[in-house]
């Protein structure tokens, strides 16, 4: 009986969410001769504590780009929609901006689940995605161009800083999903074949937004204490963290001890909390507020103004989206049309300058390369980069260390133009990801 | 740290005594011989020096090195400037420990900082003068990075061992235990052979125990197990299990198997007592647990216990609290400490307010009609949260924590108790026992009762219902307020923050009873320590599907749950 109640409630919560939607898109549909540019992000419900600021930065990036003149002659034109952190949503919100708006790109996505959602209707109306957050791979759509990182541009790169500090035992803590689980399944494999002992490593999953962490950091501490440097990988998302950090800080639990390297928190997610308990914990990333270049100050300075506000901070799924629309943009130009098909074609081997003062190169596999950085969290809610890769790290979608993927490589190019191939039988498995 | 003996040690060229800046505190004889004695720290023991001082410009030289971009020149640079023999240092390098040093953008200068309002006033290191006062983004903080705090945290350890007050003698004894450092062990040593007090010297030793534990004489290994008996640190635990660690080789870490074996009793008989400890933590996470549980819950026992009205919004009404405890911290910044004191009766204000409004234009022409409550209700708890998303943003919010709520109160090396929960525990339990006292003692908690029991008899002898009524539902979502002000400092203060509890409150209640305040509380503490005992086995996910399937089977079986009200008022 509750059960059922609840899903009547959601399609009712849905309906409302849906109403306040029409408005939304109502006012942005005026036509012209215009490049539509699509946005995707939630702007309600949970993931819009995330999603909203990436929408923000793709309005700033299309102001930016209108005050130089616009795109082949024409001004942008931002169709935002609202998906209000709902997974089906995503996908209908997706046909509604390919068919009925007619856009020629799309910015958005946050969750896998979201991203997993949209890509059939993307792939079925020839649309195209930027997607701009840290992901766990084994993936490589046609229509979708990965800006975040790829597990070997952020997991391993931090892993094996971890083990160059002496590290031996290894806690890999993350929120039930599929990107945690896909995350530590890579970072297991990785460790075993780097000569990690299994009973060296645990691996710990909690719900959502989990509050109570006391056993687990009891738990830590107890794992840590048997005469080998402990580390904690987490792929914990969103808001667990705080609480999680607050515990470790209480139970006297401190960063020189047993340092936790984090691949979802970063600036944003600080500027929430009272970073003193976290100072010294790490988080491995491919963009820092901190990062010393001319571009990144720029940004900066764009951002605050933007935004009207000199509080708020950047991040690296900022970057990505900075990165991914300034790629958009040029391919756009060099192709003369914004055309699907052409514009992908034109993507490969673009080039254009990242914020940390190297530069972004689109591949073959529809991931970026880019450089992978460690920060140290400061008590003013800021990384300190304490380590960064020499030159940038290809990104890969198949990983190399599951058995399943090893073999599995990404190429849209001719001879190969296949998102899954396997090099050892010569196959393309299509759409199977 | 008051005796000064300033010279260089990195400079035996430099020139002889310059002058004593400022000796602030007469000391006895024993004081100086001990000041004499341990300022050798870290610099070889035969080249002991005679008493010179150290001048201002080398002091500064030595300080403005600190602020360098490569982690490894600040880590020669942290040495260096430590090994001055200076009363500033120790200052310094807490300073610099605790992130309060900063330098002028422009100028370069380094300086203490203190916030004042907006600004940060500086002071400088070498003079105690004042530079100046600046914006934030003016000047920077000097970054440290974690083997640099580790080195500063030994740093001044080692300069503390030889302080005047014996509290901060112990805590850099126990500071060497938990960061040992083989540099320490000449200062250990003079600090052991000058020391008096029994329990600092214990202490001592033991710390000198801990780093030699890696010495090379196997009997001085031996030695250190066995001094190392019966400790429940985890630091030391870890130092044992280390001896005991098979390397890839087939080789064990520690040779000498005499050591070995010592170092497996020791760590048997610790691990018999951390088993005990353990249990004894179990059961304190539990407990607190079950005390968040039961603050979620003691609201919406009134408003659904007693009332009978499904209120959706409930979580909302703890989100308001919250949300009530940042808006409380921010209009009162200079008395941060104690803005939880003024946040408890703002938010059972704030959201016992936003019930009675609540209950006055919508629950209360629901009455009788319960699924059209609970829509009305879960409509409004998505109003509520994106009304929250407009005035305060998406983001989550930081809420201060007060040092008196933060850290954990040390029992044993295995067992501590942190201060925020222990905190609430207190806490919860206080408000269950007013808001007993307040059903069963007062003229308001009568008239509940009469209303709930009876209405058309409660109206008949002259009772204003409808006024108890808000009331009532007021008085339910001021406790969820209540609930929001303990919650801000557990977890995040967002939109989000009512959705994660709701369930869990509707559960702790229904288990409990409906309309039973016990049942509620004996429902919160047993949901509490059954969780906490599952999760070690089974992990949060699994320990939390166990408890709902074991509510629902318990449901089927007894549905009126743990404490069913018998009699009249049993019969709607």
């Amino acid at each position: 009986m509750k059960s059922e109640n609840s899903s009547w409630l959601k399609r009712l919560g849905l309906g409302i969410g849906a109403l306040a939607l029409s408005f939304t898109t109502a006012t942005s549909a005026t036509a012209g001769d215009t490049i539509k540019v699509g946005v995707l992000h939630s702007l309600s419900g949970t993931m819009a504590i995330s999603e909203t600021t990436l929408k923000d930065t793709v309005m700033m990036m299309i102001d930016v780009q209108n005050s130089k003149g616009g795109l082949l002659g024409k001004k942008l034109e931002a169709v935002v929609v609202d998906p209000a952190s709902n997974w089906p949503l995503f996908a209908e919100k997706a046909k509604e901006l390919l068919d009925k708006e007619k856009v020629d790109v799309i910015f958005g996505c946050w969750t896998s689940v979201s991203r997993k959602s949209v890509l059939p209707v993307i792939e079925e109306l020839n649309g195209l995605l930027f997607y701009p957050v840290q992901y766990e791979g084994e993936e490589s759509s046609k229509n979708v161009f990965y800006t975040g990182a790829a597990p070997n541009q952020q997991a391993i790169p931090a892993v094996d800083y971890l083990a160059a500090q002496g590290v031996e035992r290894w806690i890999l803590a993350g929120t039930d999903y599929v990107y945690p689980r896909t995350t530590n399944k890579i970072l297991e494999s990785y460790l075993k074949s780097q000569g990690v002992k299994p009973e060296d490593i645990m691996i710990n999953y909690t719900p959502f937004g989990h509050s109570d962490w006391q056993t687990i950091v009891s738990n830590i501490k107890a794992f840590g204490s048997k005469g080998k440097k402990t580390a904690v990988v987490s792929t914990i998302n969103g808001d667990a963290n705080v609480p999680f950090y607050k515990e470790l800080g209480n139970q006297g639990i401190s960063a020189e001890d047993i340092p936790v390297i984090a691949f979802s928190v970063g600036e944003e997610e600080l500027s929430g909390i009272d970073t003193a308990p976290l100072v010294g914990h790490l988080a491995a990333w491919n963009y820092f507020m901190s990062a010393e270049s001319k571009d990144n100050d720029a940004f900066i300075d764009n951002w605050q103004k933007y935004i009207k506000s000199d509080e708020r901070v950047t991040n690296d799924p900022m970057e990505a989206t900075y990165i991914g629309f300034n790629m958009w943009a040029k391919a756009v130009e060099k192709a003369n049309s914004v055309d699907v098909d052409t514009v992908r074609e034109a993507m490969y081997g673009v080039t254009v300058p990242n914020l940390t003062g190297g530069i972004a190169v689109m591949n073959t596999n529809h991931h970026l390369s880019k450089p992978v950085l460690i920060g140290e969290i400061q008590d003013d809610g800021q990384f300190e980069i304490v380590w960064q890769t020499k030159g940038e790290v290809t990104g890969d979608a198949w990983t190399n260390y599951l058995p399943e993927s090893k073999w599995v490589v990404s190429d849209w190019t001719a001879p190969i133009s296949c998102g899954n191939y396997n090099i050892k039988t010569g196959k393309c498995s299509g759409q199977v990801y | 740290m008051t005796i000064i003996q300033k010279q260089s040690t990195q400079r035996p060229s430099l020139p002889h005594p310059i002058k004593t800046i400022k000796l602030t505190f007469l000391l006895g004889i024993y004081g100086f011989l001990l000041a004499i004695s341990t300022f050798a720290f870290a610099v070889p023991e035969s080249t002991e020096p005679p008493p010179s001082l150290t001048n201002d410009s080398i002091f500064e030289t030595a300080l403005n090195k600190l602020n360098q971009k490569n982690f490894a020149q600040k880590n020669q640079a942290i040495t260096e400037f430590s090994n001055l023999k200076d009363n500033r240092v120790l200052n310094t390098l807490i300073a610099l420990k605790e992130g309060e040093l900063f330098y002028v953008k422009k100028t370069k200068q380094i300086g203490f900082s203190e916030k004042k309002e907006a600004l940060y006033v500086l002071t400088d290191p070498v003079t105690s003068k004042i530079i100046g006062e600046f914006k934030k983004r003016k000047i920077k903080k000097i970054s440290l990075n974690n083997s640099l705090r580790t080195l500063i945290r030994q740093t001044i350890a080692g300069l503390q061992l030889s302080s005047q007050d014996k509290q901060t003698r112990l805590d850099a004894a126990t500071s060497i235990i938990k960061k040992p450092s083989k540099d320490l062990l000449p200062t250990l040593e003079k600090a052991i052979a000058l020391e008096t007090d029994e329990t600092v010297l214990l202490r001592l030793t033991k710390a000198r125990a801990v780093i030699n534990i890696s010495d090379p004489s196997a009997d001085v290994r031996l030695a250190s197990v066995h001094r190392l008996e019966g400790s429940l640190l985890p630091e030391i635990r870890s130092l044992l299990n280390a001896m005991l660690i098979v390397e890839d080789d087939g080789s064990f870490r520690e040779p000498s198997e005499e050591v070995r074996a010592a170092a497996t009793i020791a760590l048997e008989s610790i691990n018999d007592q951390v088993q005990v400890y353990k249990f004894a933590e179990n059961l304190f996470f539990g407990i607190s647990l079950g005390s968040v549980l039961l603050l979620s819950a003691v609201g919406l026992a009134i408003t659904f216990g007693v009332m009978g009205v499904i209120n959706m919004a409930h979580g909302e009404m703890m989100m308001i609290g919250a949300y009530t405890t940042y808006v409380i911290q921010l209009l009162m910044p200079n008395h941060i400490e104690y803005s939880l004191m003024v946040a408890i009766p703002a938010a059972f204000l704030v959201a016992g307010l936003m019930g009675i409004i609540i209950e006055r234009g919508i629950i209360r022409h629901l009455y009788g009609r319960p699924l059209e409550t609970l829509l009305a209700t879960f409509g409004l708890s998505l109003v509520l949260q994106q009304l929250v998303r407009s005035i305060f943003s998406p983001l989550n919010r930081s809420v201060y924590t007060p040092d008196w709520m933060s850290g954990s109160w040390e029992i044993n090396g295995a067992l501590s108790l942190t201060y925020n929960r222990l905190y609430i525990i207190f806490f919860a339990l206080a408000v269950l026992i007013a808001l007993i006292l307040l059903l069963k003692k007062s003229r308001f908690g009568l008239q509940m009762r009469a209303v709930t029991q009876n209405r058309s008899m409660a109206r008949a002898i002259g009772i204003r219902t409808s006024w108890v009524d808000a009331m009532t539902f007021g008085l339910g979502s001021g406790i969820a307020g209540i609930a929001g002000v303990a919650l801000s400092q557990l977890t995040n203060v967002g939109p989000n923050l009512g959705q994660a509890y709701i369930i869990d409150s509707f559960m702790v209640v229904v288990f409990g009873g409906v309309g039973n305040l016990f049942g509620t509380f004996f429902a919160a503490m047993s949901l509490g320590i059954a969780n906490k005992f599952i999760e070690p086995y089974a992990g949060a996910v699994l320990a939390k599907i166990l408890i709902l399937v074991f509510i629902i089977i318990f449901i089927q079986r007894r549905p009126r749950g743990l404490f069913a009200l018998k009699g009249r008022a049993a019969e709607d």
